[in-house]
């Protein structure tokens, strides 16, 4: 690692910062190797001809996805969206600004796709796409985090991440692509993960975590693996399985299904409920990824798909499961249908391990010691996909109520960070949409600033020491960047992190 | 490909210096690696690069964080087996900076 990173300072007031011109144009993740992108479909690196196969492509998308059109051609240069990425706020680099991010497209669209741009390209800001533009193009897309903040702000609903993602799928059309990412997608397809985590690996640590948890609770607390018949497939980000603090939320799930008595299973086939297609633009790919889900639940016969705590992937579940998968109404294929009838009406299809969670708690169906909790002072993260993108239970505000309304009922000192900066404003925890990687890390610390302005005010002024979030990628972040900002690693961990101090489990005596 | 020169000879790595080549990997790459990430070896050190290899040799990826932390502590005595001695070791995260000292690849994910 050549500079020595450092966390900017926190600012007093949440002023826009100075510009800083060119500030990030060295920040770049890695390009996937031509065996990565071949792997997946895409062509290894950026041949001869390639401006032809990504203005097709580019072509091909404005076609698609009336969306991107709309949004490429609505802006009005009004500048509110200037101001609200955390990108932007941590770095000052202007390109950071969702508007220039935009227009790094809007500008190739104009040239290559409007008659205006066509005939008088300077004077509508129309460029050609070069090795130049395309560059920037690799350069700030993957600042981006997807997190859809300023989409909030532009009277417009513009949409950055759709074009960021539109951004990566021509790209990678064109042969470059990102190698976090795209690496990852290729785990999946092999192996089943995005850890890479081999089904024996899996079984290893489960079982590992059952003599952990019969240490600690003297509780049979089973993690079942590719148990047939199960009433639940609990489908959870990988890392939930590898690292901390994400397996302290694996062995919550755990002891709520073991509470509940409800039979449970994990599936070495799909176990992984992330699903980087979304990060990556690729509707191919968060198809494939998403049947794979499919499969499982068909061949373990289970009535019922839970989802684990995973931002954007309940993004998927919620929004996108049903046409991808035919997981909740909408697909018409013969699986589908089978699936159809094999799930249980009675619940909805796909279910947040949240909603499981508050819903036992609301019937009594849990023992709950909130006093177990009583060394934390919890604050919550809402993290971005599940804010902006999906809801849960069945009224407005679901998705910021009932993770809320969890750790109440599992901890006694709970304090709100700052409007503006939660709910559906909250601030990316600025490792997200497949930036989470060790080259990022300058543009990962930046873009935490201002999560960690609102941490350090309650931390300070109310002893905040915990944060909660329902997101591995989120925590994976944060126990990175917190030490940057002067706080401890530990201090970020899951909702049913919580839960699990404080549930009792029912120990046969 | 960059590649990292030990006792004359080079060895295959990728961007962030991880080992391509599994096999290649010997006590000198380990240390010369161990090097250029601040890391100085100690018995305590082999002891978690050993198990790393152990287990990717049986599994085919490195231990979970709880699995490693588990079989330290069995090894090095119950006050070791824990993420923050882990961390005091290797102090970039004992997933990632041991697995690159144990020429093993590096975990991927949301980890």
């Amino acid at each position: 690692m050549a500079a020595e990173i450092k966390a900017p300072p926190l600012r007093q007031h949440a002023e826009a910062p100075a510009l800083a011109p060119g500030a990030m144009e060295a920040s770049k993740p890695y390009v996937a190797t031509a065996k990565m992108q071949e792997a997946i479909g895409f062509p290894g690196e950026l041949a001869e001809g390639w401006e032809r196969r990504a203005l097709d492509k580019m072509g091909e998308l404005l076609g698609k996805y009336r969306s991107l059109k709309v949004y490429l051609d609505a802006c009005v240069h009004c500048g509110a969206c200037t101001d609200k990425c955390h990108y932007f706020l941590g770095t000052g680099d202007p390109l950071n600004m969702p508007v220039a991010r935009q227009d790094l497209m809007r500008s190739v669209y104009r040239r290559h796709f409007t008659l205006a741009g066509k005939l008088f390209p300077r004077l509508v800001g129309a460029r050609d796409l070069t090795k130049d533009v395309f560059d920037q193009w690799y350069t700030y897309y993957n600042q981006c985090s997807e997190c859809r903040r300023c989409s909030v702000y532009c009277p417009y609903g513009i949409d950055t991440a759709e074009i960021t993602m539109a951004g990566k799928e021509i790209m990678d059309a064109a042969g470059l692509g990102q190698k976090y990412t795209n690496e990852i997608i290729g785990k999946v397809h092999r192996i089943g993960n995005n850890l890479g985590l081999p089904g024996p690996a899996l079984a290893d640590t489960l079982a590992g975590l059952e003599e952990d948890v019969k240490e600690e609770t003297g509780a049979d607390v089973r993690f079942p693996l590719d148990r047939k018949g199960a009433e639940v497939l609990l489908v959870t980000p990988s890392a939930d399985f590898f690292a901390e603090p994400h397996v302290d939320s694996l062995i919550g799930y755990a002891k709520v299904f073991h509470a509940a008595g409800v039979s449970w299973t994990l599936s070495s086939h799909a176990s992984e409920a992330g699903n980087f297609g979304l990060f990556i633009g690729s509707y191919d790919q968060l198809r494939t990824i998403a049947t794979r889900i499919r499969e499982a639940a068909l061949e373990l016969g289970v009535k019922r798909i839970v989802v684990g705590e995973c931002g954007h992937a309940w993004r998927v579940a919620y929004s996108m499961w049903n046409t991808l998968a035919g997981i909740g109404a909408g697909g018409d294929d013969p699986y589908a249908q089978a699936l159809q009838r094999q799930l249980d009406g009675r619940y909805t299809q796909p279910m947040h391990i949240c909603e499981v969670t508050h819903d036992l708690i609301r019937r009594g169906a849990l023992t709950l010691d909130r006093e177990a909790n009583d060394h934390r002072v919890v604050t919550f993260h809402d993290s971005c996909n599940v804010a902006r993108a999906s809801r849960m239970g069945d009224v407005p505000g679901g998705q910021f109520r009932i993770p809320r309304e969890i750790i109440r009922a599992v901890a006694n000192r709970y304090v709100e960070m700052a409007p503006g900066t939660t709910h559906d404003a909250t601030f990316c925890c600025g490792g997200g949409g497949g930036l989470l990687t060790d080259e990022l890390i300058d543009l990962r610390v930046k873009g935490a600033l201002p999560r960690m302005e609102a941490l350090r005010q309650v931390a300070d002024g109310q002893g905040v020491n915990f944060m909660a979030t329902i997101c591995a990628i989120c925590k994976a972040q944060f126990t990175k960047v917190l030490p940057y900002y002067g706080f401890k690693m530990g201090m970020v961990g899951g909702v049913h992190q919580l839960v699990s101090t404080a549930i009792r489990l029912g120990v046969p005596h | 490909m960059p590649t990292i020169d030990v006792n004359g000879k080079p060895y295959e790595t990728d961007e962030e210096g991880y080992l391509v080549n599994l096999a290649d990997w010997n006590e000198d790459v380990a240390n010369f690696i161990a090097k250029a990430e601040n890391v100085e070896m100690s018995e305590n050190h082999w002891e978690v690069v050993n198990f790393l290899r152990k287990y990717y040799d049986e599994y085919q990826i490195a231990p979970a964080v709880r699995v490693l932390t588990k079989a330290i502590g069995k090894q090095l005595g119950a006050d070791k087996g824990n993420s923050q001695y882990l961390y005091e070791l290797f102090p970039y995260g004992p997933a990632k900076q041991a697995c690159k000292i144990a020429g093993l690849p590096k975990p991927t994910g949301c980890v």
